[in-house]
């Protein structure tokens, strides 16, 4: 439904945006994820036409759209801070694009009453948004940016201005929303979590370029470099040189702490020689005082060298032989008993052979 | 509480303190004076009197008639705020395109366009009128080019200066600045994501300045107009050195009053007149402003 092809720009001597390519199908929630600076806001500037490509093009249902001034596209953005019209009331504001799309004064109260009753709001025509919460601001710029139904809506890091529980709960909603109305979302955050929680399919950028294209589920357990793999969530980054390769299975000598086996993805391109790392999340790393008897797992001694108490969880923080912190995470689920080890604790790390995933330097 | 209220309201002392010694009590002198009879040679005739040891006060209501009695005076009231509005509309029209173009120029480049902005304020006030009527001047250069134009299609040659058209445009020319600073401070602090939401949702150039940019602008509009207006309403120096008798204020009237008649309870009439215009349209602009500042 919306093709990005090879898409660039530069700023000075800076490329924001490397011959990025993309396809986003209609009816998805789709995210644009990475770090500050890695060209997601450019990349949404360019679908909503604030920005130009120096070159590569942007098709809309198979047409170009780049030639088309911002306001001739069918493409609504939620801004940061939300751009509402403070001189305004609620109302106006959501009549805004229908007034500029010409619609008549009947069918503009009909819709902005229908669209303040999609957002839970329909009594707060008549306020001005200074008079608004933070949620309702939110919401009040999605049913504005809703209500004359564009083929996309860009949102651009909406949820960045509320507090952490209003963020979940506009989180939901936003899921909700978007599978109610079927009408294709793109989102730009630097969230990780954000990210996760939303989209359909999640394009983690870095430096002007796509680096992965994948569903949460498989950007989070199988990272395609070292980028994503710290980028996504936490992560135990283990490098190494791969020294044989049976079958779905590797043998790595892990600097500095020795030869583990692991599970390899097909078509990983992981062969004996390849300069690897060992990407581990710290929930399927476990830590024991006894030594593990299993044979289908990795283990390494070391010391407790910090911890944090979470709550829900205690993370923490070894230190193997070779210096190295390993990240593990056990939850708290034995009620009354906070801690199982301290600090200075001799422990054994230990993970399954399919629990980390390789992937090439 | 109590204490921080006491000390804004000692914080505003000077400045009211001021306003009282310098404003409040000359206009309430001048308000007396409108009642009191003219001295045999000028100045105000004494306004109460001891006759067989028995206090008489001699005031009257007869220089307020005299406003009524004609109505030379009223006319030229309303032609001085004709003149004001007049002046106030083409520096927003002139001075509105500037703000803008300098609160949307690059930063770095905008002190040095508000330092030409006002830069005429470096050379005296009167100098700079004089200069005016060099230019205006029936011999001057732009005289000639106009007369040789209009010559040149068989009209009549006319003469800019002691014209109507003459001072509007040295009053355009004075208060332009007080238009446009005021409009730049209003204009520099707009939200730019504003005019994106606009556009992006569907509204073009024209349609995001009248929408978007011109009422979130307002209360600009309305200080500048006021700092243009009430001046103006007043203005006494320019009529008198560019106006002849066509372009005549009801300031320079006043003037008269005091100076060449020696009639200063006229004077004082026509002085509180204008006062109250001036009052009344600061009230009606601080009104609008207010209205505007809550919204925007």
């Amino acid at each position: 439904m919306l093709e990005i092809k090879a898409v660039s720009r530069n700023f000075d001597s800076f490329a924001a945006l490397d011959k990025v390519s993309l396809t986003i199908e209609a009816g998805e929630f789709f995210t644009l994820l990475g770090p500050s600076g890695c060209g997601k806001t450019t990349l949404l500037r360019m679908i909503a036409g604030f920005d130009q490509p120096d070159s590569g093009d942007i098709l809309l249902d198979g047409k170009s759209i780049i030639a088309a001034p911002p306001e001739r596209r069918p493409i609504h953005t939620i801004f940061q801070n939300y751009a509402l019209f403070p001189h305004m009331s609620v109302a106006e504001n959501i009549a805004f694009p229908l007034r500029m799309a010409g619609c008549g004064k009947d069918e503009i109260n009909s819709r902005v009453a229908e669209a303040l009753e999609d957002v839970r709001l329909p009594d707060k025509g008549k306020q001005f948004p200074d008079a608004l919460s933070g949620g309702q601001k939110q919401r009040i710029a999605i049913a504005r940016a809703l209500v004359n139904r564009p083929r996309l809506l860009l949102l651009d890091e909406p949820l960045s201005a509320l507090d952490a529980k209003l963020r979940e709960q506009m989180q939901l909603e936003l899921i909700n929303l978007q599978k109610e109305i079927g009408i294709t979302f793109i989102y730009v955050t630097h969230d990780q979590g954000e990210a996760l929680a939303l989209s359909h399919r999640i394009a983690v950028m870095n430096r002007g370029n796509i680096v992965q294209i994948d569903e949460p589920s498989r950007l989070y357990g199988f990272p395609n470099s070292r980028f994503v793999a710290d980028f996504i969530g936490q992560c135990n980054l283990l490098g190494g040189v791969v020294k044989q390769v049976q079958g779905d299975r590797a043998l790595i000598e892990l600097d500095g702490l020795g030869p583990v086996h692991s599970i390899m993805q097909p078509n990983s391109g992981i062969e004996a020689g390849s300069h690897c790392t060992l990407t581990l999340r710290p929930e399927k790393t476990r830590i024991s005082a006894t030594l593990t008897q299993e044979t289908d797992e990795a283990h390494f001694k070391g010391v407790v060298h910090d911890m944090l108490y979470l709550g829900d969880v205690t993370v923490y923080k070894v230190e193997l032989a070779n210096g190295m912190l390993v990240e593990a995470l056990l939850p708290n689920s034995a009620s009354g008993r906070a801690r199982f080890f301290e600090v200075g604790d001799p422990v054994e790390v230990a993970w399954r052979f399919d629990a980390g995933h390789l992937v090439i330097n | 509480m109590r204490n921080q209220t006491w000390q804004k309201r000692l914080l505003t002392l000077p400045p009211l303190t001021y306003l009282l010694i310098f404003f409040a009590v000359p206009s309430l002198i001048m308000l007396f004076a409108s009642f009191r009879y003219a001295g045999e040679y000028g100045g105000l005739a004494p306004w109460y009197y001891y006759e067989e040891g028995k206090l008489s006060f001699d005031l009257t209501l007869e220089n307020w008639q005299r406003l009524f009695e004609t109505d030379i005076y009223l006319r030229l009231f309303l032609k001085s705020i004709g003149y004001a509005l007049l002046t106030t509309l083409l520096c927003i029209l002139m001075g509105y395109p500037l703000a803008l173009m300098i609160a949307r120029s690059p930063k770095k480049r905008r002190d040095l366009l508000l330092l030409l902005v006002i830069l005429p304020f470096w050379s005296n006030f009167l100098v700079r009128i004089y200069a005016w009527m060099i230019i205006f001047s029936p011999s001057g250069a732009l005289t000639h080019m106009i007369n040789s134009v209009l010559g040149f299609f068989g009209m009549a040659p006319i003469t800019l200066m002691y014209s109507a058209t003459a001072v509007i445009v040295a009053l355009v020319y004075v208060h332009l600045p007080f238009m446009v600073l005021p409009l730049y401070a209003n204009l520099e602090k707009h939200n730019p994501a504003l005019l994106d939401a606009a556009q992006d949702l569907g509204a073009n150039g024209w349609r995001r300045f009248w929408n978007v940019t011109w009422p979130l602008s307002l209360p600009g509009v309305y200080a500048g107009s006021m700092l243009v207006f009430i001046p103006v309403l007043g203005m006494f120096a320019i009529p008198e050195l560019l106006g002849g008798t066509d372009g005549i204020m009801i300031a320079n009237v006043i003037k008269q009053q005091f100076v060449e008649s020696r009639d200063w309870p006229f004077g004082s009439v026509l002085s509180m007149v204008v006062t109250a215009a001036a009052v009344l349209a600061v009230l009606i602009g601080a009104r609008f402003a207010q209205k505007g500042v809550a919204r925007a």
